[in-house]
């Protein structure tokens, strides 16, 4: 063994793993998105109050909901595969909360990154798709492309065109608490599960 | 010198941006085309950063060790899904991608290897080789996506790719080991290998046990 040849090594070694457990969140995740939910689970964040357009033409922000535990997720009306899904969870959840009578505190909002071609009327008809109605359950567009994308920023949503005219985009519910910052990122799945997180973001 | 040309107009190639979006643009040639011409780039140049390395570096990378363990940390940062999506995202961890392959893998791989000895050097060659056949198994079989950046179907053209440099690295390291590097003189160990058997058994009948 050579002089200097332990205290470099052990310098390679402790650099290397100070480099992977930092691009790891600690040795806890390997992809974008585990570290993602992690990241807001430890420290929520405040999301940008934009300017959305619901189906009804109607202009609201995000500080509507103050108070109020928010589920959002991000959609474009002409997807035809998960964004289905994601319809139909959040029915079932708006279905839930009527059945509790409303009293819950939580409203729902599905907010199109295809402003190019969902105007109104193509979130109307989403909504009748899926028996979405103002103001329990928006289906909304940002006013603007710069809302937009500072949405999809402070939200760490990706938007990766397919080859079929669509977009690829994860699947994933947004809860936001009553002050309006991002607490969790959930799998989209029962009503029974977003609603107990969402009901304890509110308390 | 004409290394280092080649090394330069190979890298500076790669950082254009033609070359550079068409290879990111697929995830396929992202991890078996630019990832590793990055850490050629760092093998091409490593004889010239050789004459400036200093001695007491050159004596504390005893039999190539640290050298070979930095390359292995370096390989192993590239290949996390959430690297490759940082060096997507963010153009600093993009300039961070093109400095550290050719620096933190290529250079050290040059240096080190000459240090090291063969049975190292096929530890090296097997570890590397599990690593991306267990990536590329990985990426081909997953039922989700791991890149934010990529989509499924361009996942699981990359597994295949990866299993594809797998299986030729495996039959390159098999030939390699069995009948020599040497394309110009094939198979001079397998010779060498053959009467060195033979004067052994006719010399000596009792191996040390």
């Amino acid at each position: 063994m050579t002089r200097g040849f332990l205290p470099l090594l052990a310098f390679v070694i402790a650099t290397g793993l100070a480099s992977l457990g930092f691009a790891t969140s600690g040795f806890r995740v390997i992809t974008t998105e585990g570290a993602r939910r992690l990241a807001v689970e430890h420290h929520p964040r405040a999301v940008p109050d934009v300017v959305l357009v619901d189906q009804d033409g109607k202009r609201f922000t995000f500080s509507t909901y103050r108070g109020k535990a928010l589920l959002v997720e991000f959609i474009y009306t002409s997807c035809p595969t998960i964004c289905g899904v994601l319809g139909d969870d959040f029915g079932h959840v708006l279905a839930t909360l009527r059945q509790d009578g409303g009293t819950s505190g939580v409203d729902l909002l599905s907010i199109s990154f295809d402003p190019a071609r969902d105007g109104p009327p193509a979130l109307r008809s989403y909504a009748g798709r899926f028996g979405a109605s103002a103001p329990g359950w928006r289906i909304a567009v940002p006013a603007t492309r710069e809302g937009l994308r500072a949405l999809l920023k402070s939200f760490g949503v990706v938007v990766i065109p397919d080859r079929f005219g669509g977009f690829t985009h994860d699947a994933a519910v947004y809860l936001l608490d009553g002050q309006g910052r991002l607490v969790r990122i959930l799998d989209a799945g029962p009503p029974a599960t977003l609603l107990a997180e969402a009901a304890h973001a509110v308390s | 010198m004409p290394r280092l040309a080649a090394a330069a107009i190979l890298w500076f190639g790669l950082w254009l941006p033609p070359l550079r979006s068409g290879l990111e643009s697929d995830m396929a040639l992202h991890m078996t085309v630019q990832i590793p011409l990055l850490a050629l780039v760092g093998i091409l140049i490593a004889p010239e950063v050789r004459r400036f390395e200093p001695r007491w570096l050159a004596e504390a990378d005893w039999l190539g060790i640290p050298g070979i363990v930095l390359v292995l940390f370096s390989t192993s940062y590239w290949m996390l899904p959430v690297a490759l999506d940082s060096a997507l995202g963010d153009w600093r961890m993009e300039v961070a991608k093109f400095v550290s392959l050719p620096l933190l893998v290529g250079v050290p791989l040059g240096l080190s290897w000459q240090r090291m000895p063969p049975l190292g050097r096929l530890f090296v060659i097997a570890n590397i080789i599990s690593k991306v056949g267990a990536l590329g198994g990985l990426y081909l079989a997953a039922p989700i996506r791991l890149c934010a950046y990529y989509r499924l179907d361009q996942q699981a053209e990359a597994g295949s790719a990866l299993l594809a440099v797998t299986t030729a690295a495996i039959l390159g390291a098999f030939l390699a080991s069995f009948f020599g590097w040497s394309w110009r003189r094939p198979f001079p160990d397998a010779w060498k290998g053959r009467r060195a058997v033979a004067t052994a058994a006719d010399a000596s009948p009792s191996l040390p046990t």
